[in-house]
């Protein structure tokens, strides 16, 4: 009965069961967890790593099912691991600045992140650099 | 066997999408309604992934490299325009 199902089959099954399974409990995170901060974690961890998973369960089932190779899987899964920090740096930012906007606003369990250790501020909050001068 | 594993795939994704989806109207901040609307774009990839497995096509991941691009253009979008009350400067 088991025997005519194919390790392909079953290690594709895996991986969409596995990925699948990552980015419920990156979203469960998202729900579930008391601060932006730690809210962060969830998506930006747990969901890529499932569409990760997923991504290459596909390049799998292409390639052993249908023969045919498709890179386009892993363009998909470099490009999402690329941007995924950059987008969640700058959710971060969006929320240090309003932690201190609206001051005493939003204290969860880890409350607002302490000052850098070499003292000043962090760089999102100081003043724009001068730059080279603009033409045109 | 891989069909049984795309349903219960879809079901997991919609699930997702559901929770994404009542982070983004609960809030409470801006930040985490930009944050529940990346998730969901993250998502929807998968989804499209899903599918063009199920249909074993993979014109679809024309669609799902389109959408990580714009849904990473979009973010950025939210998060500048929050950030400095402009997107392009």
């Amino acid at each position: 009965m088991m025997a005519d199902i194919s390790l392909s089959e079953i290690a594709v099954s895996a991986l969409i069961v596995i990925g699948s399974a990552f980015a419920l409990i990156g979203s469960w995170g998202l729900v579930r967890l008391p601060t932006l901060m730690e809210r962060l974690h969830g998506p930006t961890k747990a969901t890529t790593l499932g569409l990760g998973c997923m991504l290459i369960g596909s390049v799998l089932f292409f390639q052993l099912q249908r023969g045919i190779w498709s890179s386009h899987e892993l363009l998909i899964t470099m490009f999402l691991f690329i941007t995924a920090p950059i987008s969640a740096n700058l959710i971060a930012k969006v929320h240090l600045h309003r932690l201190r906007t609206a001051a005493g606003e939003e204290d969860g369990p880890a409350g607002v992140p302490p000052p850098p250790p070499q003292g000043g501020d962090w760089a999102t909050y100081e003043e724009p650099q001068a730059g080279p001068a603009r033409t045109g | 066997m891989i069909g049984l594993a795309v349903i219960f795939g879809f079901g997991c994704l919609a699930l997702a999408l559901l929770l994404n989806l009542w982070r983004l109207l609960r809030g409470p901040t801006i930040g985490d309604r930009i944050a529940a609307l990346d998730t969901m774009v993250i998502n929807a990839i998968a989804a499209i992934v899903l599918f063009g497995i199920w249909q074993g096509d993979d014109l679809y991941f024309e669609a799902a490299m389109l959408l990580a691009m714009v849904g990473f253009v979009g973010t950025v979008a939210y998060c500048k325009f929050v950030l400095r009350g402009d997107i392009v400067e």
